[in-house]
């Protein structure tokens, strides 16, 4: 059979090369090839004629030189006399803790609006409409601006807490709110308090242990056993006794007014709030819009089917309609993810020192190693952007659909 | 609009091959239009007013600089820069000067391959502070917010000045001066800090600038002055004297208002050879015999442009300072026109 | 029968009643409201909540407006004005009107050849977005738009633009001569043969002929920057977009590995990365001495951007198309660019369209990123020049409104659009 269908194998001819399906793909492929190491050649050699012309040469040495500038938030310990290496560093932190928050934040708004564009209640819905339809249409430039002002701007500045008729007090004598920051308190950690928070993680480990009995038995038995204020109890008893038993070991050390600013407690800077809420509320109306479509699209025989069965709404929600619709809403709400990290690079309107303000900003204009600098922005933010959608297509192969 | 572009680009790509490695001096002259990066804004220095008439003190430079070269102030075509972008618009060739307060360093003379012609503002780092918070030094600054621009010098002399004297401080960097305003106004900084000039600069365009006040102490030395590209000498020389030029006639007493009397020939050799009827210096740049006067008549000399732009009669209210004349007791020194 | 039930039983009714209206609880407005605002006690809780809300944003934002000064030179004046009281400084607005919709450079006497381009812009895509109103004829002047448009904007002769579309017009008519031998070498002969026009008249003597003034493009400014910045990229990106679709889409592994190499990078980094690279470094790569104007370079970048997006898209697109349709264009004995061009692409673009509409959407709000590299669009000019004046230094409610009010109506609008477009496909797809 095969023999009669193959075409004759003719002697190989040049000209099959392009009239030959089965060797034109080689050839265009090969043109292809060349066009693009050509174009790689023409911009390295242009790259170089251009140092070269002004005396430049490209090296990384930058990077183990002292940075000579400070930075006003590290998570790891940095000084201005530390190198360009670390404050790139700080930055990479910065940068993923302002996305960390920001996505949290812009998950849990974006679920909250997406169920109440649904609602039943005609005035939520249209206000959820005109909160996702806001922020969808204005770029989020602007809001990062607005959000930025309206920290500065309305929010008191320190001073306005001192004096005997203060125009601005703390709340619960523990929180400040300024336009420098939120400031609240921090923990202190006395001796023993290990102890207590060896038996806060016991207590979490219980509260699962104690749920998954409950499902057990309601399984074999059918006996339903109560789920929430047994967890809560577990959960906060314990420590609490222990934690009354050893002497509170562990005390806040409340911000307090000294010189120029609030002392003491942590401080959340201003731009960092600013950025993080600009990304979050920008970014939740486009995951309300996902889930949004990810509820509707579970059809309504299956919300219905589970009514019929005599469960409560709630229930209806959570355990019918959200694990199928959550099958659409998690890829885009990856995607968002990742834009969240993208977009975490306009800190540099509101002066949050992530690494586009370090690597890219101060460093770059400091030691005016634009290459270097931005190659390495750009490779840290494509290995970012990998790692995510690497992590995403794990997810989807984990919950495709398995067709029996 | 798509295929305009594209045109563009194959008609841009055409003209480069013929303009690739010619002399600054010749490329500005061909071009007809002198390519001078300025700064975004900053009133007095370079900002664009309501007419989008760029206007202050390095502008003025910059309109000398075409007044030289092409006889025409306004053959200026301003390249607004950031303090991220001025260095590759310039090492790039975009730009042919820059003319925005940049300070001249070591590591960007020696390391970026600038050179810089000359210093047409000697400035140094201050603070400003509101009077309500009754600081009156700036060794009483340990522990506050201080508000810095991105991207300058002034970070670095910010760190070392705190370090040496064992203080802290939190910076909060910001992209814009208008912004930086803004922070400080509201309250989110105790402190501003940029080169003494800009805190007049920005002082005066507050709306109390009595409830002010900018701290004694100035921290570093601020040089700023026009740079060129490194290699091309021509090019350099006719910067560099068209600012001595500048700062030579108000030396001579050659203002704009008498540069046409001047120019008509008058007993001291050294203003006949600047004004050109004597001795042609400009042909030796390659230029014009009337090369200076063009660039005085222009905006004025030396002083004329620090009073119209940043002087004491102006919103910026600068008084001259270091950058009199050395004849009246500061740093301004035109090298001999012969 | 019925008569005599008539008269003897007294109790019977012998005509109907007329219907009274419901209850009053259960009707008209209050039963829409109990319906819809307080069918349970969370309902009605959320229903305070979402009212408060709704009185704080317009007790806020009303006076603000209504109060607002639309006259005044400065900030100072217009606080003068208001004495005290709240209102907004849209004064600002008045003043600086032409700034911010034109940047501050743009000669001021010709600001009718932007506004034209602009009012032309609806009239060449109208046919476009809507085939069914508008007759197909005037799909012509959509394809003279780009040179109409280039000549109104930039000025300078009009050969430049006449040349540009002969030159296309060449191309065409070598490709329409070679097709039918075969796509590739129409393809390739049309793009040469336009290269080839264009580079020959690039020697002809074109100044001053029926020329207008003209701009440079350093000198754009405000919204029109991001307008021209949106159209520029988008139109442009869509073709490179579907080249690079299909090249990911191809078996031959290396053409398909440029292609996925190129899309995940680009869509791997931030555009202000690209915006820097445009800015800072893309000049190190041209030959020397060249010199490209950095709003060249920008829509250079923001368009491999936006093609690469665009490329994703168009990937679904080809991906939702069932399997039949490739192998009954195989079946016909169609070569590869035959398939595409007749089967596969008409087909999936009209999927894509959507999809890229929001893409296009989202370019268009992000061309406001070229502020942070000095560019002096809408809001680089509200960041830059007017805010660092001296006469409005401080007014940001209102200039930050004004920016977010127009690019919400541009972009609301753009995506109603793009729903009903949906909708309008869905009915003749499904």
């Amino acid at each position: 059979m095969t023999t009669l269908s193959d075409p004759p194998r003719g002697a190989f001819r040049l000209s099959m090369l392009i009239n030959d399906t089965r060797y034109r793909s080689y050839t265009f492929q090969f043109i292809a090839l060349v066009i693009v190491i050509a174009i790689f050649g023409y911009l390295g050699s242009n790259l170089m004629a251009n140092l070269r012309a002004a005396g430049l040469n490209i090296s990384y040495g930058f990077l183990g030189q002292s940075s000579n500038y400070d930075i006003n938030q590290t998570l790891i310990e940095y000084s201005s006399r530390s190198t360009h290496w670390r404050a790139a560093m700080v930055g990479i932190l910065n940068t993923m803790l302002v996305a960390f928050l920001a996505c949290i934040t812009a998950t849990i708004i974006g679920v909250l609006a997406g169920v109440l564009r649904l609602s039943p209640n005609w005035i939520v819905r249209k206000l959820m409409a005109g909160y996702v339809e806001a922020f969808r249409n204005v770029p989020v430039l602007i809001w990062i601006i607005i959000i930025f002002t309206i920290m500065t701007a309305v929010l008191p500045a320190p001073n306005a807490f001192r004096g005997d008729n203060p125009t601005a007090s703390m709340l619960f004598g523990a929180f400040a709110f300024t336009n420098r920051g939120l400031y609240l308190p921090a923990p202190v950690w006395g001796p023993g308090s290990l102890i207590v928070a060896l038996v806060f993680v016991a207590s979490i480990i219980g509260v699962f242990v104690y749920r998954r009995y409950a499902t057990k038995l309601l399984y074999d038995t059918g006996k339903l056993l109560p789920m929430g204020w047994p967890s809560l109890v577990i959960l906060f008893v314990p420590t609490l006794l222990v934690f009354f038993v050893l002497g509170r070991p562990i005390s806040l050390d409340y911000p307090e007014l000294k010189g120029f600013n609030f002392q003491g407690g942590i401080q959340v800077l201003g731009s960092l709030i600013a950025l993080w809420w600009a990304l979050a509320i920008y970014t939740g109306a486009f995951i309300a819009e996902n889930v949004r479509a990810g509820i509707q699209s579970v059809s309504k025989g299956q919300a219905e089917a589970a009514a019929s069965l005599g469960m409560r709404p709630n229930r209806i929600m959570n355990l019918v309609v959200l694990p199928q619709a959550l099958r659409v809403i998690i890829p885009p709400l990856i995607s968002n993810y990742l834009n969240i990290t993208k977009n975490s690079s306009l800190a540099i309107v509101v002066g949050y020192m992530d690494i586009t303000g370090t690597l890219g900003g101060i460093t770059l204009n400091q030691t005016g190693r634009a290459i270097e600098a931005i190659l390495l922005l750009m490779l840290f933010y494509l290995l970012i952007s990998l790692a995510i959608s690497g992590l995403m297509n794990v997810y989807n192969n984990a919950v495709r659909l398995k067709e029996r | 609009m798509k295929k305009s572009v594209i045109l563009g680009t194959l008609t841009v790509a055409g003209l480069a091959a013929g303009a690739a490695g010619a002399a600054t001096l010749d490329d500005v002259k061909a071009r007809g239009k002198l390519n001078c990066g300025v700064v975004t804004g900053l009133v007095g220095f370079g900002a664009p007013d309501a007419n989008g008439e760029w206007q202050g003190f390095d502008v003025g430079v910059c309109r000398a600089i075409a007044a030289a070269v092409l006889g025409d102030p306004t053959a200026v075509e301003f390249i607004p820069t950031t303090a991220k972008t001025r260095f590759t618009a310039l090492a790039s060739g975009e730009i042919d000067v820059l003319a925005r307060n940049t300070t001249w360093t070591f590591s960007r003379d020696v390391d970026l391959k600038f050179d810089f012609v000359g210093v047409n503002y000697y400035d140094g780092q201050g603070y400003m502070v509101p009077k309500a918070l009754g600081v009156s030094s700036a060794k009483e600054l340990d522990g506050a917010t201080v508000c810095i621009q991105t991207g300058t010098t002034t970070e670095l002399n910010l760190a070392d000045y705190f370090r040496k004297n064992n203080m802290s401080y939190q910076p909060v960097p910001i992209e814009t001066n208008a912004e930086a305003q803004q922070q400080y106004l509201a309250g989110a900084c105790d402190v501003y800090t940029t080169d003494a000039s800009g805190l007049a600069a920005t002082r005066a365009a507050f709306e109390n600038p009595g409830d002010h006040v900018v701290l004694p102490e100035i921290i570093s030395k601020e040089p700023l002055g026009p740079l060129v590209r490194h290699g091309d000498n021509d090019w350099g020389d006719v910067v560099r004297w068209t600012f001595y030029a500048l700062v030579a006639a108000e030396e001579y007493g050659i203002t704009s208002a008498n540069i046409e009397e001047l120019s008509a020939g008058t007993d001291n050799p050294e203003i006949n050879r600047i004004l050109g009827t004597e001795d042609n210096l400009g042909a030796m740049l390659g230029l014009d015999a009337g090369w200076a006067k063009n660039a005085i008549a222009a905006g004025g000399n030396y002083g004329e442009l620090f009073e119209k732009n940043i002087g004491e009669n102006t919103p910026i209210g600068l008084s001259r300072g270091l950058n009199a004349q050395w004849t009246d007791g500061g740093l301004m020194y035109a090298p001999p026109f012969r | 029968m019925s008569d005599t039930h008539q008269q003897s039983i007294g109790y019977v009714r012998d005509s109907m009643l007329p219907e009274t209206a419901p209850p009053l609880g259960e009707a008209g407005a209050i039963k829409w409201a109990r319906a819809n605002l307080f069918s349970s006690v969370a309902n009605g809780i959320l229903t305070l909540v979402a009212l408060f809300t709704i009185y704080l944003l317009i007790s806020a934002v009303l006076p603000w407006i209504l109060n607002g000064i639309w006259e005044a030179p400065s900030i100072r004046a217009c606080r003068e004005i208001l004495d005290g009281a709240t209102g907004g400084c849209f004064a600002v607005l008045t003043e600086r009107w032409n700034q911010l919709l034109f940047g501050f450079k743009y000669p001021s006497d010709i600001y009718w050849r932007p506004t034209l381009a602009f009012v032309l812009l609806f009239v060449a895509i109208a046919p476009v977005l809507f085939r069914k109103v508008f007759p197909a004829q005037m799909l012509v002047f959509t394809a003279l738009y780009p040179f109409v448009a280039y000549y109104l904007i930039w000025g300078g002769s009009i050969l430049i633009p006449i040349f540009a579309l002969l030159g296309f017009v060449v191309g065409y008519l070598v490709y329409s001569r070679f097709v039918a031998q075969s796509f590739a070498a129409g393809f390739f002969g049309g793009i040469v043969a336009a290269l080839l026009f264009w580079y020959v008249t690039g020697f002809l003597p074109v100044e001053g002929i029926l020329a207008l003034e003209e701009v440079p493009s350093r000198d754009m400014g405000g919204f029109m920057l991001n307008l021209i910045l949106g159209t520029v990229c988008v139109s442009l990106s869509i073709p490179f977009g579907i080249a690079l679709a299909l090249g990911r889409q191809s078996d031959m592994p290396i053409i398909k590995w440029i292609c996925v190499v190129f899309i995940e990078f680009i869509r791997g980094v931030p555009l202000i990365t690209l915006l820097f690279v445009a800015n800072v470094v893309l000049a190190y790569f041209l030959p020397p001495g060249t010199n490209f104007d950095l709003i060249l370079r920008v829509i250079i970048m923001i368009t491999m951007f936006a093609s690469a997006y665009i490329a994703e898209v168009i990937r679904g697109g080809l991906a939702a198309l069932p399997n039949g349709q490739y192998e009954a264009g195989d079946s016909l004995g169609l070569d590869y660019a035959q398939k595409m061009r007749l089967i596969i692409l008409p087909q999936a673009l009209k999927i894509s369209i959507p999809g890229i509409v929001n893409v296009a959407v989202g370019l268009f709000k992000d061309t406001t990123l070229v502020s942070v590299i000095s560019m002096f669009d809408l809001v680089g000019m509200i960041r830059g020049p007017i805010l660092a004046s001296t006469e409005w230094n401080g007014v940001y409610w209102e200039l930050l409104s004004f920016a977010a009010l127009l690019f919400f109506v541009v972009c609301y609008g753009i995506s109603q659009y793009s729903q009903w477009l949906e909708r309008e496909l869905q009915t003749d797809h499904r």
